[in-house]
């Protein structure tokens, strides 16, 4: 167990290439990144960002080929889970480390009781005994606010609705006490009321438990209400990172600054056409020379093209990956 | 707008759409899919009217049904003063050229086999009696109004990003002139930098065209930005119809309230003071509706004449109606 203050996960220069018959692309490029203990960290980013990408990477979740982790370390409890035996990684996954997905109807085995699916974790990572399994079980479903939990507890998935099957998700994840638990796109598939109960939720947990968190979402609207610290990914790369009040109220990358401006809000005023990033996110199939917004960015200049910006700092915990000064408006020096 | 607002294109009068539900060996009849149940609107001419609700509440099938892609159970559907509610195919097929649709999914809703030309001049093809120099001439006429690139014309659906399939779904849906668009959800299945130039795009057809649009989502931010006036659905019913403006900054409808207030905003100060309304449990059956209103399993705010009696939809204001016996007084 790592001191108090020391990151509890450390992302080094993470690097996945998936080998495609059109050739090698490179989805996530030489990120990094530190989660603090207790953090809710906020990953957004368009799809093809590579932000799921990089978190099932780093817990070795992609299948093998056509995806392959070319460089990089994960230190996690004093490993480094890219260079772990498989057998060891399993002992990791699940259990020290909990993962939830988007679709929680896919993500959830139509054949077994709900029951079943909760104690197996409980059963292979902890070795509690069935009867030991069931208790907890009913405890965890009860924690997420799944009411009669007992005898839901042999309810088949499809007997719930999609936020409780999503509940349920979340409860799996739960099971064994994990340090970090990663959420990707947990409430993409849900209604925004629905959304609304599996956030408090997870605002409520997050106190209780005291877990670190990486949310991954393309919804800003959601990081704004639970985040303490925001990553915004393109191209598969971080392009910007810091605390999340600080993002919104002072943006330095064009992308992130563009992304906020497109998305129309329900209060305050309302614009008569929408702000658009003109283009499409582009697709790697080498390694980013340039930065990979050059081509749809308004302050683009030569070194854009020529050269891929390392990430700036630009206030407290606050990066940049941008040879653009957005604060001088004009590019930055060195 | 306003001086528009006299002239109803689309007339809805108690709509009604139910699903049969068939069971046991003998595939008998035991009940019904109350997808859309006795919904009255007006679409007047030039105007969007969003219709916002969460999956499942019935809007689709609202969409599909006023133009006739679904046999109605119930009601009466006019489309610029024609009555379609039964007319049969034959009947139809003349009137489909000002009625069209813009589907959700653009990778489902164009055929892999088919070029971009061959996709935009299907309807051409069927509808009217091109020479071949001319439907190319409007193939490409419609391309540039999308903003698809000409040289573009023979490649197939695959070959596009999502933002670009649904440019040729909007090119289709454009190519014999139509007076009324049903857009279901358009832009659900693209990335935010993507759909504003979507949404962008649309504003700028129905500015061009005096378009008028039905335009489903369950995006209220975004129904905010497009819309003119706004229903919002529960469980087969209108619960709320209002303008834009009166609906967003004044919320009448106990289920509007609580649906706007679960909308996170991208202002962490803003969502840090925010009380959220969170309702309690899922959305009922709607083949097994609550007796009294449809919203009283979830209303933070019933009262027992709720779970009684169903409210009627009136006026509570200029231009507004809600289902509510709150607003009954009003």
């Amino acid at each position: 167990m790592p001191d108090e203050g020391t990151a509890v996960l450390d992302v080094k220069d993470l690097t996945t290439v998936f080998q495609t018959r059109q050739g090698n692309v490179h989805a996530v490029n030489a990120v990094s990144f530190e989660l603090q203990p207790g953090e809710l960290l906020g990953v957004v980013g368009e799809s093809g960002s590579g932000k799921s990408v990089t978190m099932m990477s780093l817990i070795g979740l992609l299948p093998s080929p056509p995806a392959k982790v070319a460089a990089g370390h994960v230190r996690f409890a004093n490993s480094d889970l890219l260079k772990v035996s498989d057998e060891q990684l399993r002992s990791v996954r699940g259990a020290e480390i909990g993962f939830i997905f988007q679709d929680p109807m896919t993500s959830l085995n139509p054949v077994f009781t709900v029951g079943f699916q909760l104690m197996e974790p409980l059963r292979g990572h902890m070795g509690l005994t069935k009867a030991q399994a069931r208790a907890r079980a009913a405890e965890l479903l009860d924690l997420v606010g799944i009411s009669d939990a007992k005898r839901r507890l042999s309810d088949f998935p499809h007997q719930f609705s999609g936020g409780m099957r999503q509940r349920v998700m979340i409860a799996i994840a739960l099971a064994c006490d994990p340090k970090v638990l990663i959420a990707d796109e947990p409430t993409t598939a849900l209604d925004v009321t629905i959304q609304a109960q599996i956030l408090e939720l997870v605002k409520e947990l997050r106190h209780k438990l005291g877990m670190s968190i990486v949310w991954i979402t393309h919804d800003l609207g959601v990081i704004a209400g639970i985040a303490d610290r925001v990553m915004v990914m393109y191209g598969g790369q971080v392009v910007e990172q810091a605390p999340v009040r600080e993002l919104f109220a002072n943006p330095q990358h064009p992308y992130t600054k563009a992304l906020l401006e497109t998305i129309p809000s329900v209060r305050g005023a309302r614009p008569e056409k929408l702000q658009v990033i003109e283009g499409q996110p582009p697709i790697l199939y080498d390694f980013p020379r340039s930065c990979s917004f050059s081509d749809r960015c308004a302050h683009a200049f030569e070194s854009c093209r020529s050269q891929n910006p390392p990430a700036f700092a630009v206030g407290a915990d606050h990066t940049v990956s941008c040879h653009w000064n957005a604060e001088a408006g004009a590019p930055r020096n060195g | 707008m306003a001086e528009l607002r006299q002239n109803p294109l689309v007339e809805i009068e108690g709509l009604k759409v139910h699903f049969p539900i068939h069971a046991g060996v003998f595939r008998r009849h035991i009940g019904d899919v109350k997808a859309v149940d006795d919904v009255s609107l007006q679409i007047y001419e030039g105007e969007t009217l969003g219709l916002v609700g969460e999956s499942g509440c019935g809007k689709s099938t609202v969409g599909r049904a006023v133009i006739r892609l679904y046999e109605l159970t119930d009601g009466h559907i006019k489309i610029d003063g024609r009555d379609i509610s039964h007319a049969g195919a034959d009947e139809l097929r003349p009137m489909r050229p000002a009625m069209q649709m813009i589907f959700q999914d653009p990778q489902a809703s164009l055929n892999p086999r088919m070029t971009v030309s061959a996709i935009i001049g299907e309807p051409l093809d069927e509808h009217q009696s091109l020479s071949p120099s001319e439907r190319i001439a409007r193939i490409y006429e419609l391309m540039d109004q999308v903003g698809l690139n000409r040289s573009f014309a023979n490649r197939y659906p695959h070959e596009f990003s999502g933002g670009q399939r649904q440019r040729i779904g909007i090119a289709r849906a454009l190519a014999l002139n139509p007076k009324f668009i049903v857009c279901d959800e358009p832009i659900a299945a693209l990335d935010v930098s993507i759909q504003a130039q979507v949404v962008n795009l649309l504003e700028e057809l129905q500015k061009k065209f005096g378009l008028t649009y039905l335009f489903i989502s369950h995006d209220l931010s975004m129904i905010r930005h497009i819309a003119d006036r706004v229903a919002v659905m529960y469980l087969g019913k209108i619960v709320e119809l209002a303008p834009r403006d009166d609906l967003y900054a004044d919320p009448a409808h106990p289920y509007t309230q609580a649906l706007l207030s679960a909308v996170p905003e991208p202002d962490p100060e803003h969502e840090a003071k925010r009380q959220h309304i969170i309702l309690e449990g899922d959305v009922p059956s709607p083949s097994n509706p609550p007796q009294g209103c449809n919203f009283c399993t979830r209303c933070p705010k019933a009262m027992d004449i709720c779970h009684e009696i169903e409210p009627s939809f009136h006026a509570v204001g200029d231009g507004r109606y809600a289902a509510c016996h709150l607003l009954e007084d009003r």
